[in-house]
């Protein structure tokens, strides 16, 4: 579709969208009436910055259906996401809504290259969780065959990848590289198997991680971005030039903004992701403050999509800490871990200051992979981790090895960084 | 021959190295003899024990981390000298020693240590052309 033609899409849909949620959600209403706006003031997309911002806590102050839409008897389905504390947030979806979620999905799968007759294991968590169904859906209208193996289970993956034939998996990337391990473990070499592609999302990786997994896998390791409160997986994804995602513009309208000034950006410009829902019915969600942290590239992609792009997700905005006036990311850390170990391991920052001298200390648990009878073999261990950590964020950070399951387990997003600094 | 030493990771503080004792006693599981390492915030402890696939099983259930080495039980006799004829044929053939421990009890009135080498299937080859006995799994 040419821009033009895209952007009155965007813009006529985005008036009903407002008008929908002015009429049928109470907080939008009042957030609007604030700011003395009526739905007919907002005309198009080049005016969406005149909406109020959504944050997840809006979600969770309206728990569990404060912000539907749409009356439940024309709900289908509930998603919920586990929050960092306390109440979960619940997400609403029409027929309506589950078609457009089926449809970015094909487009997702189709975009690395899948097709009918492809055969898709996909290993994300099936349940309150939207990676599983929302994956199954999109890979079944593709015609491809789709094996629903859900998480967990490690040697039955190996089993099934192995024996069903499978050309696409679908799993976090983390969860990929722990099969490839296992893989390698049990004598299975996934490089002769017919696995092509790999769809890998719901948690930021690294181009270090792609290669990795292309190498010892000897795939296409796709990413794909998405959240619960948007839709689920499925609001963008890489094409097979995998340099930057596709934002599926004619359903998720994109805005940078400076997370500090709130103010929008231009394209090209890094700041915080804000997504507005342009034909979601159930729970449509106007601006909404995702935390992650990208720029948008609206320069032609070598696929030919005229689709705008984010640069990968690196981080997220509320993840940064500040030592000793660098800026530090959980993600270079994680970087830093797996280069040593691999595979990712349970680890927690913990930022102390002593004598006014900020000190970082990683506290990683200690698996089975690593684990040594030596205590030299340990050592080295810890010393090759504090020097690549070094290496990476510039700063020297003490590495402690710690028992497994010791770290504090989140039922969502791990509380990464602890900061025990009193300024 | 060869026997197989399970390896634990313990922080060091209060509790922790009871803690996969503990787990063993719950499933009756006798441990023949154990040895720790120690650093300043952890230690490594090592256990020999009769029906080590099922203490690990019982471990790695209980949540702990477990790592499966090879190591050698040699038999010793108990009198001055006895070890250093040992580590005599050990040395002569150049290999190197990681660690070592003692069984708590003697077998045939004879002391039990159990090696860790660098190379333990070359350290095998190289005790028993001394002619030292060894005691392997079955045995154990």
């Amino acid at each position: 579709m040419p821009p033009a033609g895209l952007r009155d899409l965007q813009s006529a849909r985005l008036r009903e969208v407002v008008r929908r949620v002015y009429e049928h959600v109470e907080l939008y209403r009042r957030r609007m009436d604030e700011q003395g706006l009526t739905p007919g003031d907002v005309r198009g997309v080049d005016e969406i910055a005149r909406l109020p911002l959504t944050v997840k806590s809006d979600l969770r102050d309206t728990y569990p259906f404060g912000l539907f839409a749409s009356p439940l008897r024309d709900v289908v389905r509930l998603h919920a996401s586990s929050g960092t504390t306390g109440k979960p947030i619940v997400v609403a979806y029409t027929q309506a809504d589950l078609n457009v979620w089926t449809e970015v999905m094909l487009r997702t799968l189709a975009g690395y290259g899948l097709h009918e007759g492809d055969i898709v294991q996909n290993s994300y968590g099936y349940g309150l969780f939207t990676g599983g169904l929302g994956i199954h859906y999109g890979a079944e209208a593709l015609g491809a065959t789709v094996i629903p193996t859900s998480g967990g289970n490690t040697d039955r993956q190996i089993m099934v990848l192995k024996d069903f034939g499978v050309s696409a998996i679908c799993c976090t990337p983390s969860y990929f590289l722990h099969i490839l391990d296992r893989a390698e473990e049990i004598g299975v070499d996934v490089r002769e198997l017919p696995l092509r592609a790999g769809c890998f999302g719901a948690e930021p990786w690294t181009e270090g991680m792609r290669r990795r997994i292309e190498q010892a896998a000897g795939i296409k390791a796709f990413d794909v971005y998405g959240l619960t409160e948007i839709i689920g997986p499925g609001v963008g994804a890489e094409c097979p030039a995998q340099d930057g995602l596709h934002i599926f513009e004619d359903h998720f309208y994109p805005e940078i903004i400076d997370p500090d000034s709130l103010e929008p950006l231009a394209d090209g410009r890094e700041g915080e992701l804000v997504l507005t829902t342009l034909s979601k019915q159930a729970m449509p969600m106007l601006r909404y403050r995702t935390r992650d942290i990208t720029a948008i590239t609206s320069e032609p992609c070598s696929c030919g999509r005229t689709l705008r792009r984010i640069r990968r997700i690196s981080h997220r905005s509320d993840d940064m800490f500040i030592i000793r006036g660098v800026n530090v990311f959980p993600g270079q850390i994680e970087t830093a871990i797996l280069a040593v170990e691999g595979t990712l391991p349970h680890y927690q920052i913990v930022l102390t200051r002593q004598q006014d001298l900020d000190q970082i200390e990683v506290r990683m648990e200690v698996t089975a992979e690593v684990l040594s009878d030596r205590v030299g073999a340990m050592q080295d261990l810890q010393h090759k981790l504090a020097r690549q950590i070094e290496h990476t964020i510039g700063l020297r950070a003490a590495v402690r090895l710690v028992e497994p399951h010791s770290i504090q387990r989140s039922e969502g997003k791990a509380h990464r960084v602890l900061d025990q600094r009193e300024l | 021959m060869k026997i197989h030493q399970l390896s634990v990771f313990v922080e060091n503080s209060p509790g922790h190295l009871r803690a996969p004792c503990q787990a063993l006693a719950d499933a009756g599981i006798n441990l023949m003899t154990l040895s720790l390492a120690d650093t300043e915030h952890y230690g490594i402890l090592r256990l020999i024990i009769r029906d080590w696939q099922r203490a690990k099983a019982v471990l790695e259930a209980a949540g702990f981390s477990v790592n499966v080495s090879e190591v050698v039980a040699v038999q010793v006799p108990d009198r001055p000298g006895g070890l250093a004829e040992v580590l005599r044929a050990i040395e002569q053939a150049a290999i190197n020693v990681e660690y070592m421990y003692a069984f708590a009890e003697k077998r045939d009135d004879k002391a039990v240590l159990v090696f860790r080498f660098e190379n333990a299937d070359a350290a095998v080859d190289a005790l028993r052309s001394c002619k030292v006995p060894l005691i392997d799994d079955i045995e154990l």
